[in-house]
């Protein structure tokens, strides 16, 4: 099998063991601490904030538009409103700023 | 009607309710599958392997990172290491999610381990937060339309991937961070959300100018539940609730 094969199967395996470890240390754990749960409620915020940050610092004014205008939607419409309301911003707004 | 018919129309039609909430998430997707397949192939790789790589990995900006360095020629263990880093922050959802699925048997919770991505946490955290069981069909009917389709799609960018015009007139480079925006605002109303969002919103953008991509993931994400775990409870919400 070519290194090519070898590199996915351990990119899988590496992969995995993040999807399933956490569950694993925390299973050790017959009772969980209240400041372990306000930790845990608080991961999906934490986790998915670092995904938009950086990526939004680095952007410019049509990506900055786009974001606006999909976090004003998201207030009142459900995820799939906000997201076409951000692409159309986004893409709109490319033509004219690049 | 018996009690066995109720049975199977209740999981039938938890199933669909999955797959119905997947298809923001498989529209999301899509340009992705067909843009890694696309650089896959550019990078050297065949359609085969940039269809296993999906198959078997199932993380879209690890595999992106994994075959921009592949590209590089750099060593295969430094490929599967940055591939582990970009993949780390699944170690706090798997932590989170084994509290909603541990009712489940085994060889299912080892399945549903698999497919949790970004979305598929998200949206089953909310279920949860919303008082609502989250069972394995409901799951799986979230779960798997996403990956049966980034498997095909990341297969079609491989065979056909030179034919995707302007990827940048369309947005597709940033359609994700807008997603991911949307998922965040969806946690708004829990406790401490603003100051988990400012602190790790900081955190990983300090992380991503000095100790760089992709560690900035994981800085910034720690750095948000540590605040949810120093604070005290009585801002948590968490003893409220017991």
């Amino acid at each position: 099998m070519s290194t090519t094969f070898w590199i996915i199967i351990a990119g899988a395996i590496a992969t995995y063991l993040t999807r399933v470890g956490g569950h694993l240390v925390i299973s050790r754990f017959d009772h969980i601490h209240p400041r372990v749960e306000a930790g845990l409620n608080a991961v999906p915020a934490a986790v998915l904030t670092t995904l938009v940050a950086p990526a939004a610092l680095g952007a410019g004014p049509a990506e900055w538009a786009a974001l606006v205008v999909a976090a004003v939607v998201s207030l009142r419409g459900g995820l799939m409103a906000m997201f076409l309301a951000g692409a159309v911003v986004l893409i709109l707004a490319r033509q004219f700023v690049g | 009607m018996s009690a066995e018919t109720l049975t199977e129309k209740s999981v039938a039609s938890d199933l669909w309710d999955g797959v119905r909430l997947s298809m923001p998430v498989v529209v999301a997707a899509a340009p992705f599958g067909l843009l890694f397949g696309a650089i896959a192939v550019d990078n050297g790789f065949s359609v085969f392997e940039a269809s296993l790589m999906s198959a078997l990995i199932f993380g879209g900006a690890s595999q992106m990172v994994g075959i921009e360095l592949f590209g590089q020629h750099v060593a295969p263990w430094l490929i599967v290491l940055s591939i582990f880093a970009v993949n780390f922050r699944h170690v706090l959802y798997s932590a989170g999610i084994g509290r909603r699925i541990a009712h489940w048997p085994v060889i299912q919770q080892a399945l549903g381990y698999f497919v949790l991505t970004d979305p598929q946490f998200a949206v089953a955290e909310r279920k949860a937060e919303a008082g609502e069981t989250v069972g394995f069909a409901w799951y799986m009917g979230l779960g798997l339309p996403v990956y049966v389709l980034w498997v095909i799609e990341s297969a079609l960018g491989a065979v056909f991937g030179k034919l995707i015009p302007d990827t940048h007139a369309l947005g597709i480079d940033f359609l994700l961070p807008i997603y991911f925006l949307g998922l965040v605002m969806g946690f708004r109303k829990r406790p401490l959300w603003l100051p988990v969002v400012i602190a790790s919103a900081a955190a990983s953008i300090i992380a991503y100018k000095t100790v760089g991509s992709p560690w900035h993931v994981s800085i910034g994400a720690v750095a948000g539940v540590l605040l949810a775990v120093i604070l005290p409870p009585h801002h948590s919400g968490v003893e409220a609730n017991r």
